[in-house]
């Protein structure tokens, strides 16, 4: 009997690991053999823990899996209580393109022969007998740009650090995944750790780097465990080598190390204290040399497309987002998880199509995209469609493609006050709007919370300061959810003002 | 309780195994927090000594990180997310019930020296929050019963 249990942070919080167990009591104590596979999640969070037992070569599914629910296991599977029948036939898994993450709960993570039997290392295959510029060329033809938030081309970034002179570069991948509602680097990391070390590579190759790091944050142990057992089984198997290597590096609880530059401070062994730009990470990165650094999801989608040309994977998205984009449902939602789908779909497709609106029962209010920097969006803008110029159009940032679903018991002035209060707290202290404007920031959303609307105009115009004054984008992103939600909701603003006269 | 003496041999040891390493100081205080709990204050000078930096260089990337603890935790440390996916889901009311329950406030330790609370932003637990975390260990839609599995 085959069975698969998801090693992933959030079944594991739910209590996959002693689902784990059980399983394999429950087996013994009938005498039955039971391989137990742990595998990564595929990312329906509500159904975790999701355990799958392969029947004829089919996985069937059953979830949310309690202790109670073991035995049932192992009489007749059609009708145990928590079946969900065939999990590919899953709506949730069959309305989704997945490109990045196709193996990612498919297989069992640390089986480099699984890998490898589900399309793992076509990609750096082709890519070792391409020239550098050919590989450069692949990844920018097929649209990516860097999936951590900033939407930059990585093709481009790869051009510069491939043409810059030096005799050592370097290929980090930034897996300092803070913002809140995001969860996909975890989730590749923890359930397909070998498409980032095939990314990386293929990266390295086409730098002519022989050398990455990936610094992962403290707070995700299992993806720390993973990625370093399997950098280990890589290097013996020899994918990593003299050409290109790799260490794992963890983070110590800072949000700003997941800047590039804060983070090449923090690996350096420094303060993580943002760099000024100009000299750009891609020519004086690390220890001051030729560096790329992308999100994880950016490496991990390039194996794909290096296995598939860059045509196929530009064929899917819309207007300059090109691809597919590994949405994270997340807040108070009924069905959140991880749905990878190129982009196009309309905040309102995803937040109530998708995620079937809030886990409460009550009514969606604000869904905040792109984590604790991105703007609250008012379902009066449900039909912005998912891209990054879409959404910068009406004033929000997709970032990491995180969904924050809040219903209407939420207080956006306390939201506000939340997102300059975070600020105050990771704030590196380098440049004054940030260190400064944020502790303000609290001040004057507290003004406003007593009733004296005179603070306004000083909280739009401090948020003015910070957003053109800041280094990064903490200090500079700050200002969307607070100005966000003080647009789409003054009501918020206003009845404290109503309750103070 | 080690004596300052092999509290110096042992970072001596975690130099050693460190040796070679481009930006060794975090994994560095990883290591010394693993091996005490916390980073003592004498491990300053020795590793800016070993690493060539001043001391005033390294307790600057001490102080810099929520991670690093200055004096030792409680037997158990309960972490608590506070970060929006996780409010939206009642974050804020658990962690309040908590703290009335142990009876301190964030980054206290109960006078018994049983439980340290700390406030943690993100744990990538989003779509199953509120999230914590027990000496290590991952727990999603957690609840005030959590108090229970540090009750010793």
């Amino acid at each position: 009997m085959k069975v698969f249990v998801p090693l992933d942070s959030a079944a594991v919080a739910l209590g996959a690991d002693r689902i784990a167990e059980a399983i394999v009591a429950q087996g013994a104590a009938r005498g039955v053999t039971v391989q137990v596979v742990r595998n990564g999640s595929r990312g329906m969070v509500w159904l975790e823990p999701l355990v799958e037992v392969e029947v004829d070569g089919v996985r069937h599914g059953f979830g949310p899996m309690t202790l109670a629910d073991v035995p049932g296991l192992f009489s007749d599977l059609a009708s145990h209580p928590k079946a969900i029948g065939p999990v590919e036939a899953h709506p949730w898994m069959k309305g989704q393109t997945r490109l990045t993450f196709a193996r990612v709960g498919v297989i069992d993570p640390l089986s480099l022969d699984d890998y490898r039997a589900h399309g793992g290392l076509v990609g750096l295959d082709r890519a070792r007998g391409m020239t550098r510029a050919e590989i450069v060329a692949e990844v920018t033809e097929s649209g990516l740009r860097g999936r951590g938030g900033a939407g930059f081309p990585t093709g481009i970034k790869w051009k510069t650090v491939s043409e810059a002179a030096g005799d050592q570069k370097y290929i980090v991948c930034n897996a300092d995944e803070g913002d809140s509602a995001t969860f996909a680097d975890r989730m590749l990391m923890e359930g397909d750790p070998f498409c980032l070390i095939e990314g990386m590579a293929i990266a390295g190759l086409a730098c002519g780097a022989t050398k990455g790091y990936v610094y992962i944050r403290s707070e995700y142990p299992v993806a720390i465990r993973v990625m370093e057992a399997a950098v280990r089984i890589a290097r013996e198997a020899g994918v990593l080598g003299a050409a290109f290597d790799m260490e794992i590096r963890v983070g110590a609880g800072a949000y700003v190390c997941g800047e590039e530059t804060s983070l090449l401070n923090s690996l350096e062994g420094k303060r993580g204290v943002v760099r000024a730009k100009p000299p750009l990470p891609a020519l004086q990165g690390f220890l001051g040399r030729p560096t790329v650094v992308n999100n994880v999801i950016s490496l991990a989608s390039v194996p794909v497309i290096l296995a598939k040309g860059a045509a196929f994977y530009k064929d899917f998205g819309l207007g300059r987002s090109r691809g597919t984009i590994p949405l994270q449902i997340a807040g108070n939602v009924k069905y959140g998880g991880l749905y990878e789908v190129a982009f196009g779909l309309t905040l309102g497709e995803i937040v109530n199509g998708i995620g079937g609106g809030t886990a409460s029962g009550r009514p969606v209010k604000a869904v905040q995209v792109g984590g604790p920097l991105g703007a609250w969006f008012p379902p009066a803008l449900f039909d912005t469609p998912f891209g990054y110029e879409e959404f910068g159009a009406k004033d929000g940032l997709i970032g990491h493609a995180g969904l924050t679903v809040a219903d209407d018991t939420v207080d956006m002035l306390q939201m506000a006050r939340f997102a300059m209060e975070f600020c105050a707290i990771e704030s590196c202290g380098k440049c004054t709007p940030c260190r400064i404007g944020s502790t303000r920031g609290v001040e004057t959303i507290d003004r406003l919370a007593r009733g004296d609307a005179s603070a306004l105009p000083i909280l739009t115009d401090l948020c003015n300061t910070m957003k053109f004054g800041s280094l990064c984008a903490l200090g500079g992103f700050t200002p969307y959810p607070v100005l966000s939600a003080l647009t789409h909701f003054p009501d918020d603003f206003a009845r404290q003002r109503e309750a103070a006269e | 309780m080690l004596d300052s003496q092999d509290h110096s041999d042992r970072i001596a040891e975690i130099l050693e195994a460190h040796q070679g390493l481009e930006g060794p100081l975090l994994p560095i205080l990883h290591a010394v927090q693993e091996a005490f709990g916390y980073i003592p204050e004498a491990a300053v000078p020795q590793i800016a000594k070993a690493l060539m930096l001043s001391k005033a260089e390294v307790h600057g990337v001490v102080s810099f990180y929520h991670d690093f603890r200055s004096k030792p935790a409680g037997r158990h440390v309960l972490k608590l997310c506070r970060a929006e996916a996780c409010q939206t889901m009642g974050a804020d009311a658990v962690a309040d019930r908590i703290k009335r329950a142990l009876g301190i406030g964030w980054h206290e330790t109960t006078s018994d020296g049983r439980v340290t609370l700390e406030p943690v932003f993100c744990l990538g637990l989003c779509a199953c929050g509120p999230a914590a975390m027990v000496d290590g260990r991952l727990v999603g839609r957690v609840d005030e019963s959590v108090c229970a599995e540090v009750a010793k």
